[in-house]
């Protein structure tokens, strides 16, 4: 770290969120407390680690060492005593051996001819005593015959070992706007730029784990931690062959998740299911982080590439675009990260041709998944490298370029998208470089710069959008279902799968449903997320939580409110003993007081699968972050000193909420830009614990400072758009612009340790190899 | 079959104020101890290798990760836990400005995030930003960025410990 004096005073220069108010709601926009956040600070709260049921079991998984082969024998070790075990393989399954998501026919829950990556998952234990499984599942032996194996994109696109389909091609896109082969002629600029980034681990501080529980009448039900129960739902109907009302799935306070449980909890909820089926009896799986790091989903490393017209005056004539994701060793969630991954990499820029051209490679790691981002972050390091080359080329400020080229209402994204909402990106602009004091700050490093001096300091900038819920025709599909109902108290309770794991679904849609009905948020509890009591509301994802389901739950409100009307108990405007008093004789007289609202897409949305055009995302949430980084030329450390996070992100409905959302957004955003390294050894994670998979601490993170712009947005409840993912997707590339800036050398990977820092400065004090990343044609 | 050849011994200590006796093997970790034979699962396992600091306890005040230590050092000391902050059903200092200010999001990390605050204002009532960032440097959180875990030792610092405020009936799903 660079010194802590520095710290303390960039830290008591922090000030508070900026808030604009634009309703007169009452609940909407204020810090409501966390509504699960007793429990949470006493040690009452119950995850999955801290419930037991009685006679219950414990699981575990014995695991693939090699990364693809058949597998020809499995034997058990002599000194261990079997019959006290239960012991599972494929052949146990009753249903189909295979996690359908996006992909029919994609992983199956155990190997049973061949194994595609490591640790893919072979055959499962059970015993009372947790203790007795570690011994027990190195005593499993298995016999393989590798076969030839791929690990990088690079690999995979050289299509000499087929490792999926014809052409190791998971999925693969085309995005094609005007003309961008006729541009080439007319620029005055033509940049190149190639961009990699790393895998990244969620490292939600709750592991993995689910208690599964059988039984002939009831069928399975499952207990876990986990983003999206109706995904879960889905799998083991088909796993297990059973029927819909057969299968159960509750959702147990969840300590963390950013997109890393959001499949495989399908995967270990399968593995405990097929264990409590044989047993007999309930079995936990939970994995210890060594597991959890090895075998389960991350961020999917990247490539982009870049090849973009510019005019005499810094103008887009034309992106060509590449974009390539290492998928894993099966398909999983990588179609649709791809898609996001896609329609993102033109970055919040207008240009009237652009080509996106995308895969997704598979190779033989665990399957890459959804983080926090799905894609996103990679096309936007990407394209926010990019525009710092092209204001180099260009000679323009890093600002100016940007300001140049922004999207605006009225214009049309990559996939001919017409904004209609106001968008005020050249304003955002402005605040953010106000806020950061980045001009006098950047002219102020470059002389101390100059100087012989060890630090050398640097701001930098990115601009960037995040849709707002699922793509395209995404929601269609999700067909989204929320109820509500009243008892006789007036008490409302919110009925969604839509799940809290810590980012305040809980909060948000209390604060929702209270604001539509007049009363107080104590008045509101959400159900706990079952799917025998609760509709599918979709999966927890996708930045659509608070917009999509909000927007919904604000309905069944409303129509909670209607019910009432209907029957002469309640007039338009009510106050809550109005309310409660309707309950009471809607319930005495009629029974029951329920209401639902289900997904009706806006009606000026058109999406086109085949074509990749249209209305990508109902809304967009936008933003301008700037970092303010020092780096060591000594020790090759890059320290985020300051960062300033600015959104617009439609109405706050909680300013304590959303401002923590930014800034754990911003902290794992750093973590990926600095960090955060996934060290692979044939196709495993050798560093598979904390102790070397570094995530920031307190110590380590910035000062960060959170701003909002609220211009109220249609689609949402009270104007509110989805911000959880935003966050996470500029800072990488505002940090690495920031350390251009400072030391004048293009990093182009991440994530950037210091050993990375030293290769390319010393490389860089040999003369001719300063800029050798940036090509400029 | 090993760890059920090993002798159980009985560890007899204070936890949260109480004597406890506990007839376990001295090598079991103070972490199961306390969630396995005593119930107390405030307590969280996040790593079980000493870095991520969710297991922390006070032991003798002094804070440890109690996946760290066994059973056997516990002999005759005192333990405060998650459990053991708030009395007579109203939150402590630093338990109401976690919750107030954000400083707990998915809640994993907070309980162990707690104790590593209470023990730095313990030994430094009035610690500048410098000495909580490095007071928390121990703990592990994915959530928060730490922002809010900063303010709210910050705040609880500054506040007098009888502006406590009562617990609400049911906190876990209300």
């Amino acid at each position: 770290m660079l010194t802590q004096s520095s710290k303390a005073v960039r830290a008591r220069k922090r000030g508070s969120p900026i808030m604009r108010d634009t309703t007169q709601a009452r609940i909407i926009g204020t810090p409501v407390l966390r509504k699960e956040g007793f429990g949470k600070v006493t040690g009452s709260a119950r995850y999955i680690d801290d419930i037991a049921l009685p006679r219950m079991w414990h699981g575990a998984t014995v695991r693939s060492r090699i990364a693809r082969g058949a597998i020809k024998a499995i034997h058990f070790g002599a000194d261990i005593a079997w019959d006290e075990f239960v012991i599972v393989t494929a052949k146990d399954i009753p249903g189909a051996n295979c996690i359908p998501l996006i992909v029919d026919n994609d992983q199956p829950v155990l190997a049973e001819t061949q194994v595609n990556h490591p640790e893919e998952a072979i055959v499962l234990l059970a015993h009372p005593d947790k203790a007795r499984l570690h011994e027990a599942v190195a005593a499993v032996e298995i016999d393989y015959e590798p076969l030839p194996a791929v690990f990088t994109i690079e690999e995979s696109e050289r299509q000499q070992t087929i490792v999926w389909g014809e052409d190791n091609v998971i999925k693969r896109f085309l995005v094609e706007k005007g003309d961008v082969d006729s541009a080439w002629e007319r620029a005055a600029h033509i940049v190149t730029g190639e961009y990699h980034t790393g895998a990244q681990e969620q490292l939600y501080i709750e592991n993995n784990g689910v208690i599964a529980d059988w039984s002939e009448a009831d069928g399975l039900t499952i207990r876990g931690s986990l983003q999206c129960p109706y995904y879960v739902h889905k799998a083991l109907l088909r796993v297990f062959a059973l029927p819909a009302e057969k299968v159960r799935v509750i959702q147990t306070e969840t300590g963390g998740a950013f997109g890393g449980k959001e499949d495989y909890p399908s995967m270990i909820a399968a593995h405990a299911g097929l264990l409590a089926k044989k047993a007999g009896r309930p079995v936990k799986i939970l994995y210890d982080r060594e597991e959890d790091l090895a075998a389960t989903t991350k961020r999917h490393p990247s490539r982009t590439r870049f090849r973009t017209a510019v005019d005499r005056d810094g103008r887009l004539l034309a992106m060509d675009i590449q974009v390539d994701l290492d998928g894993g060793a099966y398909a999983t969630v990588s179609p649709t990260v791809l898609s996001r991954a896609t329609i993102h990499a033109s970055g919040p820029y207008f240009c009237e041709n652009i080509r996106i051209r995308s895969h997704v490679w598979a190779t033989n790691l665990p399957p890459h998944g959804a983080f926090r981002g799905f894609g996103t972050p990679q096309t936007i390091f990407g394209i926010e490298r990019q525009m710092d080359q092209i204001a180099k080329a260009a000679g323009l400020a890093p600002e100016e370029v940007r300001r140049r080229n922004f999207l605006a209402q009225g214009k049309t994204t990559a996939t001919g998208q017409l904004l209609r909402d106001p968008i005020d990106l050249p304003g955002m602009l402005d605040r953010a470089l106000k806020v950061s004091d980045y001009g006098a700050k950047r002219a102020r490093f470059a002389r101390e710069n100059a100087r012989p001096s060890a630090i050398k300091r640097g701001m930098g900038i990115a601009s960037f959008m995040h849709g707002a819920g699922f793509t395209g025709s995404g929601e269609r599909f999700l067909n989204s279902l929320v109820g509500m109902e009243a008892d006789a108290s007036g008490h409302v309770t919110v009925l969604v799968s839509s799940v809290e794991f810590g980012q305040g679904t809980n909060t948000i849609l209390s604060q929702i449903a209270a604001e539509a009905l007049g009363l107080s948020c104590d008045d509101v509890s959400i159900a706990q997320p079952d799917t025998r009591r609760v509709p599918n509301s979709g999966p927890t994802v996708a930045s659509r939580t608070t917009m999509i389901v909000g927007r919904l739950v604000h309905d069944a409100a409303h129509s909670l409110a209607v019910i009432l009307r209907e029957k002469n108990l309640l007039g338009e405007k009510f106050s809550a003993q109005e309310f409660r008093a309707a309950c009471a004789t809607y319930i005495a007289r009629f029974g029951a007081l329920r209401s639902e609202a289900r997904y009706q897409a806006p009606k000026d949305i058109f999406w086109d699968d085949a074509a990749y055009k249209g209305e990508a995302y109902p809304a967009f949430a936008w933003a301008v972050y700037v970092a303010e980084v020092a780096v060591d030329t000594r020790t090759y450390t890059a320290d985020v000193v300051n960062f300033y996070a600015l959104q617009e992100v439609g109405r706050v409905i909680n300013p304590v909420l959303a401002a923590g959302q930014i800034e754990g957004g911003v902290a794992q955003g750093v973590g990926y830009a600095l960090y955060e390294k996934v060290v692979w050894k044939d196709g495993r994670m050798s560093n598979n614990q904390m102790t070397n998979y570094i995530m920031p601490t307190a110590v380590d993170v910035p000062n960060i400072e959170v701003y909002f712009e609220e211009i109220p947005c249609e689609h949402g409840p009270y104007g509110a758009k989805g911000l959880g993912e935003l966050p996470h997707d500029g800072p990488a590339p505002a940090i690495l612009n920031a350390i251009q800036d400072a030391t004048g050398i293009s990093f182009t990977s991440i994530p950037l340790l210091p050993e990375d820092i030293y290769l390319r400065m010393a490389e860089a004090q040999e003369p001719g190899t300063m800029e050798s990343a940036e090509r400029s044609e | 079959m090993s760890a059920a050849k090993i002798q159980s011994t009985e560890i007899r200590f204070k936890v949260n104020g109480v004597e406890r006796s506990v007839f376990v093997p001295p090598m079991k970790r103070l972490l199961d101890v306390l969630r396995e034979d005593l119930g107390l699962t405030g307590t969280k396992e996040g790593c079980g290798e000493g870095e991520c600091g969710s297991c922390s306890v006070l032991l003798d005040g002094v804070l440890v990760n109690s996946c760290l230590v066994p059973a056997l050092q516990a002999n005759g000391c005192e333990v405060l836990t998650v459990e053991g902050l708030a009395t007579n059903g109203a939150l402590a200092n630093i338990q109401r400005t976690f919750l107030e200010l954000g400083g707990a999001q998915c809640g994993i990390c907070t309980p162990g995030m707690m104790l590593a605050a209470e023990s730095l204002l313990r030994k430094n009532p009035q610690p500048d930003l410098d000495e909580i960032r490095e007071g928390l440097a121990g703990n592990l959180c994915r959530c928060t960025g730490y922002m809010r875990i900063i303010d709210a030792v910050r705040h609880s610092a500054q506040t007098p410990i009888a502006a406590a405020i009562p617990a609400p009936e049911d906190g876990v799903r209300a």
